[in-house]
Formats: C-alpha cells, structure tokens, sequence
C-alpha cells in the first residue's frame, strides 16, 4: 500500500486491513440486486413448493391442508416407484456412455492434428443446438418402417429395431440421443484436465520404458481423475434432470414406459393439474439430487487429495 | 509405413468422432430441401435432386413462425440483458469479497431441474394475472440465464490483478467508479463469454414457455414443438422449422467457439 509511511508499519497495515474490510462491507451492494432477483426466482419457489405440498391443491378447485399425506401416497404409489427405477437405469447408462467415449474423444482432441479447431468445433455442435430441434430430427430417424437407422442397420445386416417405438427399446434409445447431445460436454471438461497435466511424469515414464497403455493407466488416468470426478458430477445431475428429449420424443411412451420422475411430475403438474402432489414430487426429487450432489463433491474432495 | 498407418488409424478415429454430428446436422438439412416423396422414399434419398424450397415456404406462409421467432427473440435478448445488469456486479462483488458460500448457492441453481420452479412459478403468474404475456417467460428465463453470468463472471474477475483497482481507489476513486472504469472494461472478453452462452441457453430453453406461455406468446421451441403433434408425417417442413430454430446457435457456436469453449470448461455452466 502506498499509503503506508515509515512511521509506523504496523499501525498502517492496520488501516489498510480495516479499509479493506470496510471495502468488503461496500461490495454487499454490487450483490443486492441480483440476490433480490435469486431471492424471487429460486429461493422462494423452493418455499413455496414445500408449502403447496401439504395441501390438496387442485387447479380450478378448493384446496385443502393434508399434512404429510402427498408424500405418504407418493411412497405407495407404484407409477411413482417405476418412474424412480426408470430415471435410475437412464441415470446410469447415460453416465457411463458419455464418460467413457468423453474420455476418449478427450484423449483425441489433446493431440495436434490439422484442422483440430474445426473438428472440435464440429464435435461441440450438438451440445449447443436446440434440444427441442434435436428431438424433432431423432424422432423421424427412429421412424420404424421409413426411418434412416433402420435402413443403416440394414445395411450392416441387423435386424431393424422398433426403437421408442416398442417399450423394450426405448430408454436405451433415449439414453443414445442423450449421449450424442452431450457427450461433447464431457469431453471438453476433461479435455481442461489434460492441458493442465504436468509433463515431468511422462518423461520419467519414458525413460523407464513404460508402454502407452501403462503410461496411460498408471499416470494420466490417476492424474485425470479430478477432472473425471466433476464429469461424473455434472453428468449425473443433468442426466437425473434430462426432460426436453424425452418428452418430445416420446412424452413418457409407449404406455409410460419411459416415464421418467421429470415426465411423472411434469404430467402431475400440468396435465392434471395436482399441483399439491406434484410439488411433493418436486420436494423429494430435489431431495434426492441433493443427496446425491453432496455425496459426489465429498467424493471429489477425496479423490482430491 | 508403421507411422504412416498410425497416422491413418489416428484420421480415422477423430472422423469416427465427429461423423455423428455432422451427419445429424446434414440430414437434417437434407430432409428440409427435399419433397415429401423423397422424405419417405425408402431405401431413403440422401442428396436432394432436385433442390426445393418448398418446406422453408411453407414454414414462413403458416404458423405464425415469424411472431415465435419475434417473441423468442425478444425473450432471450430480455433475459440475457438483464442477467448482465444484474450479474455482471454481483460476479464482481462476490469476487471482491470472496464470498464462497454465495458462489455456492449459485450452483445449487445449476443442479435444479427447472421443472420444480415451475409450479410455484405457474401459480404465482396465474396469481397476478400475467399469463399470456411475455413476462412470466422472460422472468423464469432469469433462472437460467443470471447463474450463467454470476458463475463466469465470478471466475473472471477472480483472474484479474487486483493492483489496478487499488491504484484507482488509493487516487479517490469510489468502488462503483473502480468497477465501472477499470474493472468492467478489463472484463469485456468474460463479458462476452457469458453473454453468448446465457443468450444460447435462453434461446434453446424449452420447458418455462411449454408451460408459461399462451397461443400468442409461445417461444420458437415450443412452436416447433407443436408442428409435431400436430401433424404426424409431412417431415420437410418439419425439419426446416427445427433447423431454422436451431441455425443461430449453430452459427453462432461456429463464430465464437474459441468464448464458448472457454465459457464452458471455466464452470461446467449448463442452462437448466
């Protein structure tokens, strides 16, 4: 600081903490107007979702206190349960999908070749485009009997699939729109990871005599994993949270089977409007999510080190 | 020859990679300049011959296209704007005082499916009578767009050396003139980075205005949305509304890759 004279060192590094702080109360109010804004569009959403919830809360008529009561009939309710165990299995495939070909793509994209920016930009498109336009396309190559897959499998001699069109196929066939929409996010998370790699390991392999495939599992992966961590993080909250594809492709179909707990609420909320029981869907949901966010970032931390 | 072949094999993966992209988007083009015969020939035309405009036509004369593609922009510019009135100060006053539980609370925005803002949301609209207006869609697009620009913001102006400010301020400056004539001009490549993507995700934002918005009033993903329901197999005006949707974001992400690229590894920021 220049403040600061020979007088007194001490006092004056007093003065300048003091300022500062001072300064940090003054900062409250570059925040004020955007908490106000956080405050009306998500914090007291999430209040008044809690309090809808314990009510029987019917668009168009009287509401009425219930307690706990939504949340009791939404653990015996047995469309809820399957919705739970639809949106677990499409979790877990459209993690792992992305992941593992994320990686690779990662791996890819970190060696120079010609034209790399422009692959990679073409690599990125699809996580940019408009789901809802995304979907549209899907939807007419899913198409049973005049859709372009079919055809392709044909081609390679496969039998053609009734893709979302047959309950069997339909969540692995979601989860493969899912993972060509965003796959490129996973790879451009790890692909920051690679850049910041140290490169003193590599050489000491090198010398060594190490194999790619050993260099690859016993340094980079390890070294990755950070990265890997906040992929399978991200990944998972917005796998748990994926709605525009499905419900444009398939709004829930065949039948529900591929009714996922976001279809399940969104079909609750405005499509029966039970506003009440829909909100006790979102509280538990969003629980759930929570849960699974904390536990995550705690394993982060660990990996971390 | 043995480098040569690595050489191919390593061509070969990164066209593996990007060839499902690229052939998405293409036949997406593909089916918009085809007629309806073509469009359901099988085995399927892939080059359109001949070339017709008809379904591009056909989307303007019809559907109100352009008062969705209006409302959309509006919307988007609307949420995208005020996010950066109020974002870009805030980032800046959380990076000064190094407030990580209020960067925190931000993420817990991320993670929130925005399905669950809807019903609270819904009821209060309904509540003040603004239904079949454009406000409520521009209000809950503020969910998604002042995170983004809280979060980029936070970490660009964490990036900047702090010894200019303190040489305004040890001259007399106030804060508010610090951040307005030193900081925010040094932010301006992080303020573009968030102001691509917030507006991006706005614009493919799908569900607030499926739920919020009115006959007049719906955004272009909703319109598009509804072409299908409405009519099961005529695919080439179909395709050319989606790809008329979704060309600004594709040519914008071509334009500003290098932004976006950085916007995103920056935060793992995602629209809701």
């Amino acid at each position: 600081m220049s403040a600061t004279s020979e007088v007194g060192v001490l006092s004056g590094a007093a003065t300048a903490a003091r300022r500062r702080k001072n300064y940090a109360r003054q900062y409250v109010w570059f925040v004020v107007p955007a908490a106000f804004a956080v405050v009306a569009t998500i914090l007291f959403p999430w209040l008044f979702t809690i309090y809808v919830s314990a009510f029987d809360w019917r668009l168009g008529s009287a509401r009425e206190w219930v307690g706990f009561a939504n949340y009791t009939k939404l653990f015996t309710d047995e469309r809820f349960g399957w919705a739970m165990l639809r949106t677990l299995f499409y979790t877990v495939l459209a993690v792992v999908f992305p992941l593992i070909l994320g990686l690779a793509a990662a791996l890819v994209f970190n060696r120079k070749f010609p034209l790399r920016g422009l692959a990679r930009t073409i690599f990125i498109l699809p996580m940019m485009a408009t789901p809802v336009a995304v979907a549209l396309v899907w939807t007419m190559m899913f198409h049973p009997q005049l859709g372009v897959l079919n055809w392709l499998l044909a081609q390679v001699g496969i039998p053609p699939s009734m893709w979302v069109y047959s309950p069997d196929t339909v969540i692995p066939t979601l989860v493969l729109v899912e993972v060509w929409h965003w796959t490129p996010l996973v790879m451009l998370l790890i692909l920051g990871g690679l850049a910041a790699l140290p490169t003193d390991p590599y050489e000491a392999a090198k010398i060594d005599g190490a194999t790619s495939l050993q260099t690859f599992w016993h340094i980079t992966l390890p070294l990755l994993a950070p990265y890997i961590v906040v992929a399978l993080i991200i990944r998972t909250i917005d796998a748990l949270k994926a709605f525009d594809t499905i419900y444009v492709i398939t709004q829930g179909g065949p039948g529900s089977s591929s009714e996922t707990i976001n279809i399940f609420l969104y079909l609750q909320a405005f499509a029966f409007y039970n506003m009440g029981y829909a909100s006790a869907v979102v509280v538990v949901f969003f629980a759930l999510i929570l849960t699974l966010a904390a536990l995550l970032m705690w394993t982060r931390n660990r990996v971390k080190l | 020859m043995r480098r040569l072949l690595g050489k191919g094999a390593f061509a070969l993966s990164v066209l593996v990679l990007i060839s499902p992209a690229i052939l998405v988007f293409l036949w997406m083009l593909s089916l918009s300049l085809k007629n309806e015969l073509d469009n359901t020939a099988f085995p399927p035309v892939f080059i359109p011959n001949p070339v017709t405009w008809m379904n591009y036509l056909e989307v303007f004369a019809r559907n109100d296209f352009l008062l969705y593609a209006w409302n959309s922009v509006v919307v988007s510019f609307s949420a995208t704007g005020v996010a950066l009135l109020l974002g870009v100060p805030a980032g800046y006053g959380i990076a000064k005082m190094r407030a990580t539980r209020l960067a925190g609370l931000i993420l817990i925005a991320r993670i929130t499916p925005g399905l669950s803002y809807l019903i609270p949301l819904f009821l209060l609209f309904q509540w003040l009578g603004l239904t079949g207006t454009l406000w409520p869609i521009i209000i809950t697009h503020l969910v998604i767009t002042l995170p983004i620009v809280v979060w980029v913001m936070i970490s660009f102006f964490e990036g900047l050396p702090p010894e200019l400010e303190e040489a305004a301020l040890v001259d007399g400056a106030t804060i508010w003139q610090a951040f307005r004539y030193v900081a925010m001009p040094l932010a301006r490549p992080g303020i573009t980075v968030a102001c691509i993507l917030s507006f991006i995700f706005s614009w493919n934002n799908f569900i607030f205005a499926m739920v919020l918005a009115g006959r007049e009033t719906r955004t272009l993903p909703v319109a598009v949305n509804n072409m299908l329901t409405f009519e099961q197999i005529s695919w080439g005006p179909l395709s050319a509304a989606a790809l008329l949707v979704t060309a600004p974001v594709l040519i914008l992400t071509l334009l500003a890759q290098k932004q976006i690229v950085a916007g995103l590894t920056a935060g793992g920021v995602k629209g809701a």
